[in-house]
Parts: C-alpha cells; structure tokens; sequence
C-alpha cells in the first residue's frame, strides 16, 4: 500500500518538499491519518486523536507561513506510548494505564514537538516495554508489516512496525535490553539507542532506570540524526541526565557535529570511506543458536565494510552469554521497584471488590497487570528480598561491571566499534510461545551487554530471510560504540547505506 | 533449590499481588525455570569487583546530582486538580482509600 510518505525517501526531500511548499504538514498529516486508519490490521497505533494532531499540523503551517518554521517542521511522528503525553492517553500498553491521562509532556514529547514534529499518535509496544515481541501488549499484538503473521518484535513492535509500513515518518521507542534494535532489524528499518543519560528519561513510564533509554526509529540511519540530536540533551529533571559527554556539553549540536565531521573525513577518503575504521566483531556472536540465514547476511554486511575500506578484528566478548542472567536479575529488581508505585489509590486501575487497603492494592495490581509483568514483578521482589540480595542483585551487579569491562577493553586495545547480528533469527510467527517464560528471553542475548554497560548501538537492515510462508523478513546488522560516540556511529552506517539499498526495501514490493 | 508454594506465598505478598491459588502453582512454575537460568550467574567468581548500579560508572565517577531543598512547581487548587485527574476516588483534593482505622 502506498502512502504519501512513500514519495519522500529521505528526510531531506521530505524537509524541501515541505518548505517549499509543495505540500503542507496538514495535508500530509490528513494523510498519515487516513494511512493509519486504512492500515488498522497492523494494530500499530493504541490511540489517535484527528483533531489533536491537525491542530499541532495547521500550528506548523501558521509558523512556516510567519516564517517561524523548525528544522523539523511537518515531519510526521508518533511515540512508543511509553512517553506520556497531555491529550493522548498514556498507557504503557497495560490495563493498569487503560485510561491515564498524563498531566504532562515527556521531555522528548516536548522537544520533537519544540522542533516542529506533528505527533500522530501513540503505538503499541509490550506491557511496561516487559518483551520482545509485542505480544504482551493489553492492546493485542502488534503485526509485522513484512508478514502479518509474524510479530513486528518489542518492546517498541508498534513503534517498527508503522515506520516499516510508512505510516509515519519516524517514531521514538525505548530500549531496556535491545527494545529499539531488535523490532528495527525484525522489521527492516534502522533505529539507534544512545549512551545511557544521553536522552532525558522524564516522562518515559520507567521499566528498569539504570537501563531505560530513549532512541529513535526511521528508514535510514542519516534520517536519524537530526531525531536524535534534537531529544539528546541534559534535563535537570531525570537525576541520571549526562551533563558532559566527554568534556562537551550534553546538548543538541553535539551529534549533529559529530556525524558532520566523521562523515566529512569519510568523504575525504573517496572510494575507501571507512579506510582506518578497526570493527570488532566478537565470536561469542556467532556461536550455537545463531541461524544460518543471520549469519550469512551479517558476513556479508562485514565484507561490504571490508570493501569500504574497513578492518576487520577478531575480539572476545566472553561474557556474552551471562549477561542473560545479569540482565534477568537487575531488571526485574529495578522493575519490582518502579512498579510498585501502581497501588490503585492515586492512578491506574483499582478494583472493584476488596475488603480493606491492602487488599485493594493486591487485587487492583493483580487484575491491572499482564502476566508477563506479573512474572517479572515477582522475580525482581524475590532476588531483592531478604536472604538473596547478596546472591542473586549484588552478584548480578558484579557481573555486571566484568560485562562492560570487556566492552572497554576491545575499545580501548582492539576497535572502533564492534558489529553482529541483533537477533539469533527472523521474526517468530505471532502466537508461537513455548510454555517456557524464559525461552524469549534466551534471544536476546546479543543486545543485553549494551544496555547493561550503557553503550550506544543501532540496527541497519542488512538482508533478508524467510518466513514460515515463505515471505521476506528482514535482518538487523547491529553497530555498537563506545560511550558517547553516536554521531560516529551513525556516520558509519551512513557509508553503510550508501553503498546498500537493504533500507530502501518496502514491505510487499521486497 | 526449589522455590516452594510458600516462598511464592511470602513473594507474592511482599510484591503486593493477590494470586489466586491456579495463579500461585502457575507462578511456583514460573519462577522455578526463571531461577534455573539466573542461577548461572552463581558459577562467576566476581571476588574483588565493584557492582556496578550506574552504567557511565565503568567510564568515570558519577555522583547522582542532588537539587536544591526549594520549592519549584507553584502550588494552587488547579494544579492540584490537574494532578489528581486521574485517581479512582477522590474528594476535597483528598485520595480516598477504604477505612483503615475503625
């Protein structure tokens, strides 16, 4: 189905289209609607609201017209509803935040709409951002565009899921264990999570917080950048906000310049861009568990890097595979903690029968939360309880910190940036959930590390594989840095891009 | 080592989650296999290393900022009604909760 947006590749045509005038944002926002509507099978969105967004649309308009016009004026966007937003529900996709109405803009909500973004809603993801594949969702699954059979990956599967259908032209998602890079490689699109306390967590309904991190989702990985320099950014309002980053003030410019100067020594290098770029590729990533189909389009996205010029370096990660459990313990703890603030008396759902308070809250918790969150509720109260905290959190924590060590030491002796697959395989079909909780969980294991060393990593599209019918379904390379080097990263995924056309694929015209 | 129906009981309780008894034996299963995969991380010898609770703190010290003891959000009866737009029962700018002293 072709939309619009489908006639604006880049964010730069669609920028020019818009300033000249060739289309208003209210028409393209009229048409984003109608998309959104036609397109009700995909159950991306969890809510929309016409007038809402048509009145931010004719805004933009009157200021382009005043000649007030932002960067990113007209440019349609939706949020991952784990941002809460005044006028749009905000509801985590759980029956807990069914009808919560926020008395407040999350600070990238307020800066994509500062800038001049047309907010078209709000997209479905997992209960609390607690999955990977949008199916724990109180809203239903979200579907992948690609094969609507197939999950569309989570947490942030709505989030992936209408960029790939080109419903919008970019969303946010939030990343705890790989939530924006893995529905961005399940569904074909590119999506980056910056270092820890780069983007404000204000406003962002909290999951795990010394993992929680905002990114940004779009076709291409150049269409991303001004996205993720304009939310990054010190707020003195989440206490674990970067002021400095590297010595250069946490604000946006920094990776815009970033991207600008990397992209401008690429250049200088003609027909060998990435001459110099050292990329890690670590072993543990291709071992046992790793399908074949993944594993040939990663090896050939590393030979065409080779043919850009790059180096390729064997490195060790030997910790990858604990960072499974690492990651099971610390964040269920840090969830058990955070959640424990829906107690059904100042918001969320409370229920309608109990005998006294206590009673209230266990019941309205009980019916409020999916079982997924249930779960992970109760492991997190377990291992932070009394008699286990030394073994199971601390330990954890421990382990932790040997994780990202091995991270800084392949940066500091051996790499650049290190690359691999994102996911083990392509996206499962919808519904096919062993009655094992952790099985799920075992998939994740190559983007975990990140988030528990605070790492910045991306998805570009890289190939492709096949679904149980037989149907496309894309594959992620992911590209991760060191700390704070996102305009980097993007800039080599850039060069990436402008040799490949993975990005430019469509669902249903692959 | 297992977890039994009456650690469940105690966790569920202290996680203020009221089970139902299908609930409790499905959740007994659950944490089991759950506690069978984070058990791994019981093999690390982790002797000798900080834990690590902020990520950037592999990169550098961090100290969590601490904001001045001051009033910042102006307080009035509207705001106050914006803010409790949401709770399940209220009254007089008041949360209403069941009585718990007779």
């Amino acid at each position: 189905m072709s939309t619009a947006l489908h006639a604006f590749p880049t964010l730069a045509s669609l920028q020019a289209a818009l300033a000249q005038g060739k289309l208003s944002a209210t028409e393209l926002a009229q048409d984003c609607l109608k998309q959104i509507q036609a397109q009700q099978g995909l159950n991306a969105f969890v809510h929309v609201d016409a007038d809402l967004t048509l009145a931010q649309a004719r805004a933009v308009d009157a200021s382009r017209a005043a000649g007030t016009a932002g960067p990113l004026s007209g440019v349609p966007i939706a949020h991952k509803d784990v941002f809460v937003t005044q006028g749009w529900r905000s509801t985590a996709g759980s029956n807990m935040l069914k009808n919560y109405v926020s008395p407040f803009d999350a600070t990238v909500v307020n800066k994509l709409f500062a800038a001049g973004c047309v907010n078209l809603g709000k997209l479905n993801c997992d209960e609390f951002a607690m999955g990977s594949g949008n199916e724990h969702s109180a809203f239903g699954p979200a579907h992948n565009p690609w094969d609507l059979t197939c999950v569309p990956g989570g947490s942030s599967g709505g989030s992936a899921a209408a960029v790939a259908a080109r419903l919008v032209f970019a969303t946010t998602g939030t990343d705890t264990g790989g939530s924006v890079r893995q529905p961005a490689a399940l569904c074909g699109i590119s999506g980056i999570k910056p270092t820890y306390g780069v983007v404000s967590r204000y406003g962002m309904i909290a999951y795990g917080s010394s993992l929680d991190q905002a990114g940004v989702m779009a076709s291409a990985a150049v269409d991303l950048v001004a996205l993720l320099d304009t939310i990054s950014g010190f707020d003195v309002r989440d206490a674990t906000s970067a002021e400095q980053c590297h010595g250069v003030p946490n604000a946006p410019g920094r990776i815009q310049s970033d991207f600008d100067k990397a992209s401008a020594h690429f250049h200088s290098q003609a027909s060998s861009p990435l001459k110099g770029l050292r990329i890690g590729v670590p072993t543990e990533y291709f071992g046992e568990g790793l399908s074949s189909e993944v594993g040939a389009a990663i090896e050939a996205a590393l030979v065409q890097f080779e043919q850009l010029g790059a180096q390729r370096v064997s490195i060790s990660l030997p910790r990858t595979r604990l960072s499974i459990p690492a990651y099971y313990v610390i964040a269920p703890a840090e969830a058990s903690s955070n959640l424990s603030r829906y107690d059904g008396v100042r918001y969320g759902h409370r229920s309608d029968s109990y005998t006294d308070l206590a009673d209230m809250t266990g019941r309205s918790r009980a019916e409020g939360f999916g079982a997924e969150v249930q779960r992970r509720i109760l492991v997190g109260t377990y291992v932070l309880s009394h008699g286990y905290y030394d073994a199971y959190y601390l330990q954890a924590q421990r382990l932790r910190r040997m994780i990202a060590d091995d991270f800084q030491a392949a940066f500091a002796q051996q790499c650049d940036v290190i690359m691999g697959p994102v996911t083990p395989a392509v996206a499962k079909a919808i519904g096919d959930n062993p009655d094992d909780p952790t099985a799920d969980w075992l998939a994740d294991v190559y983007t975990l590390g990140l988030n528990l060393a605070g790492l910045p990593g991306m998805s570009v599209p890289c190939g492709f594989g096949k679904s149980a019918t037989d149907k496309p379904l894309p594959i992620g390379l992911q590209i991760i840095g060191d700390y704070f080097d996102e305009g980097r990263l993007l800039a080599v995924a850039h060069q990436y891009q402008l040799a490949t056309d993975w990005h430019q694929r469509r669902a249903g015209q692959a | 080592m297992a977890i039994t129906e009456q650690e469940v009981t105690r966790i569920a309780r202290l996680a203020r989650l009221t089970l139902s008894p299908e609930q409790n034996i499905q959740a007994q299963g659950d944490l089991n296999k759950i506690l069978g995969l984070i058990q791994e991380l019981q093999a690390v010898d982790t002797s000798g290393v900080e834990p690590l609770a902020h990520p950037l703190s592999a990169l550098r010290d961090v100290h969590l900022r601490l904001r001045e003891d001051i009033v910042t959000e102006v307080s009035s009866t509207e705001r106050r009604e914006a803010l409790m737009v949401n709770a399940p029962g209220k009254a007089e700018g008041l949360f209403l909760v069941p009585k718990v002293i007779e």
